[in-house]
């Protein structure tokens, strides 16, 4: 059963002939991990392409893509591959961010747990291209699943000689590696991820120098999320015009998009950028199972979007959600329901990167774990009073772009989108101390 | 007894995976965590130590590096140490009453473990499976999705009885061979792609795009 379509819905992206699911097409499949598997359905023909290239001419190709970093920045990939040193003597690195942790998102579990050797083939040419010889992938603690089904296809990768000494008779040498992480949202941060690897405490770096300058034991290093390098395969695999034939104009190729909340099919759907939030809502996701106010379009830091046909026609691309005041994210897309209070709703968010604030500076420290966590546990404990709204828009303030990383200003995403969009939810509790939208039972019995 | 002083095979192999330098020694300190407290469910002091020596550093560090992380324990789990996430898209789907349900059934408190040794909670942030809330942890193993009420008492039932389900790691949306997508119960979703055509045929090695 499901909330009614509040107008015709529109098919943008759905017609659209140029698109066909190759990131996740084998997700789920019957013994897809394996190697087996991979190569039985075209696996590390890209490589094998890439070794004809050379290594300058992928990085072109990457770059004539259109591929921007899918781990939520969107940066273009193939320039931040082209900011490697060449020649210069030294080892370089590559990392594979899968530290996948940001609230809302769950596209790279899959993706390593159920195609590791897409991954394993994407890091082998952004290695090449970047003239590294060793990669990591940094996997999330929590991820044991995952972890295990990467090792097992690295080991396979290495016993068929696709990692290792001179690969595919190409000359090209390298290894790759696991290294597990232990619980903390940080660690996605770049360089709070090379501290990780390097056995310290995430807290992240300064920067610049930049990792490309110096990252990882000091040595050039790239980082790219998960679903970035899987998308450099298919890329080598079906060619850089194939993919900027595919979504929009400066957002180019295809997308892990994600769901979750009250909504009848929540999973992962790859769909071409700038398919609409009302395509994934109702034709890919079922519709909402009840009815929704909000939208947090891309990951718990990105501002919520008013539940509004303006907000469903708007195209989930880089430039269109930046448009409408907020981010594509990760493609992370949670549904927040009508009957619960927004105060709630946003106090669970402020209370996660409290806890993952990693207390490095007073910003974050003293602002998110102390002060901002406390006024809204005060709020949703009914024991706020009139003024604390705009305590918190003060502090917020002069929290906003002070903090040594961008976790600070993650967190104010709800918080400042929230207030203002449901102003009166927030004051109607400060000033009675009785929320709008009582608590309610949320947990289904079967 | 040391705990590595058997396994010198173990080390050396997990040494291998990072330069040989006193930087790459010390990237060796959390896959050494890992170890320890898969085998005894937490790091001790002695641990610690050991651990130290091994990377070339003091015990003070590693103590330091773990109290960063989440899921690193200093003192005693349970035999099954549940970690429920209590992020907002599982509380959204009822993980505030999972956790409370948990406690109560179970009779014990975080950083306790229950008196017949069996069980210890913890409260952990987004663990992304957003997907298939409200979501729990098992000890240092895989997830247990969709957990309803009548699935939670199932599974505390057959922990109690010490014979807990496998991790049934499922995967809501999977793409059939003609590129349709469609969810882990056969429904098709997307109605709107009867005619969307087939990726194209991979370039050749050398060849353009």
């Amino acid at each position: 059963m499901t909330v009614a379509d509040p107008a015709p819905l529109a098919i943008t992206s759905g017609k659209d002939p140029r698109f066909a699911p190759s990131l996740y097409a084998h997700v789920g499949q019957d013994r897809s991990w394996t190697l087996d598997y991979f190569r039985g359905h075209g696996g590390y023909q890209g490589l094998r392409r890439a070794f004809a290239m050379g290594p300058d001419a992928v990085i072109d190709e990457v770059k004539k893509s259109g591929l921007r970093g899918r781990g939520g920045a969107g940066f273009p990939t193939g320039l931040k591959w082209s900011f490697m040193p060449l020649n210069d003597g030294k080892p370089h690195f590559i990392i594979c961010n899968a530290d996948e942790s940001e609230p809302g998102s769950f596209k790279d579990r899959y993706l390593l747990s159920e195609d590791p050797h897409q991954l394993i083939e994407g890091m082998l040419i952004g290695g090449y291209a970047m003239r590294a010889s060793v990669g990591y992938v940094y996997i999330r603690g929590e991820y044991v699943h995952a972890a295990e089904r990467m090792w097992a296809a690295i080991e396979e990768a290495r016993a068929a000689g696709l990692l290792g000494q001179n690969i595919l008779g190409s000359g090209f040498d390298f290894q790759l590696y696991v290294h597990r992480g232990a619980g903390a949202y940080i660690c996605g941060e770049e360089t709070a991820l090379m501290n990780s690897l390097e056995g310290l405490r995430a807290n992240p770096r300064l920067k610049p120098p930049f990792p490309a300058a110096a990252g990882l034991y000091g040595l050039p290093t790239t980082i790219n999320n998960v679903e970035t390098f899987c998308a450099a395969t298919q890329i080598l695999k079906y060619g850089a015009d194939w993919h900027a034939g595919m979504g929009t104009e400066k957002s180019k190729g295809m997308k892990l998009f994600q769901i979750s909340g009250p909504v009848a099919r929540p999973g992962v759907y790859e769909l071409p950028l700038g398919t609409t939030f009302r395509e994934l809502i109702y034709d890919w996701a079922g519709g909402p199972l009840e009815p929704i106010k909000a939208i947090i379009p891309g990951g718990s830091s990105c501002p919520m979007l008013r539940w509004d046909e303006a907000t469903l026609d708007t195209p989930m691309d880089y430039e269109a959600i930046a448009a409408a005041g907020s981010m594509l994210g990760t493609g992370g897309v949670t549904l927040v329901p009508q009957a619960d209070c927004i105060v709630d709703v946003t106090w669970n968010l402020v209370r996660f990167y409290a806890h993952e604030s990693c207390g490095k500076c007073t910003p974050c420290r003293e602002g998110i774990s102390g002060w901002m966590v406390n006024m809204y546990a005060k709020l949703v404990r009914g024991r706020g009073v009139p003024g604390d709204v705009e305590l918190i828009l003060d502090m917020s303030e002069n929290i906003g772009g002070r903090s040594f990383c961008a976790l600070a200003d993650a967190c104010l995403g709800p918080v400042l989108s929230s207030i203002k969009l449901f102003r009166e939810e927030y004051d109607v509790l400060a000033q009675t101390g009785q929320p709008m939208h009582p608590p309610r039972r949320r947990w289904k019995e079967a | 007894m040391n705990y590595f002083a058997d396994k010198q095979l173990l080390v050396a192999d997990i040494f291998s995976r990072y330069p040989d330098s006193p930087q790459g020694r010390r990237s060796a300190l959390m896959p050494l965590l890992r170890e320890v407290q898969d085998a005894e469910g937490f790091v001790s002091e002695a641990r610690m130590a050991e651990i130290a020596a091994l990377c070339g550093t003091t015990a003070t560090e590693v103590r330091s590096v773990m109290s960063f992380y989440s899921t690193y324990h200093t003192l005693p789990t349970g035999r099954y140490h549940l970690q429920v996430c209590s992020t907002l898209m599982c509380s959204l789907a009822g993980s505030d009453e999972l956790w409370d349900h948990l406690v109560s059934a179970l009779d014990v408190q975080p950083g306790d473990v229950s008196a017949d040794g069996r069980f210890s909670v913890q409260k952990v942030e987004c663990l992304g499976s957003c997907g298939t809330a409200p979501v729990v942890q098992i000890n240092d193993e895989g997830y247990y999705e969709n957990v309803t009420r009548s699935k939670c008492d199932r599974l505390i039932a057959a922990m109690r009885a010490d014979i807990p389900p496998l991790p049934d790691n499922p995967v809501p949306v999977t793409v059939r061979e003609d590129g349709r997508q469609m969810t882990a119960t056969g429904e098709r979703v997307g109605a709107s792609i009867h005619d969307r055509g087939p990726l194209p045929m991979p370039t050749r090695p050398g060849g353009e795009a």
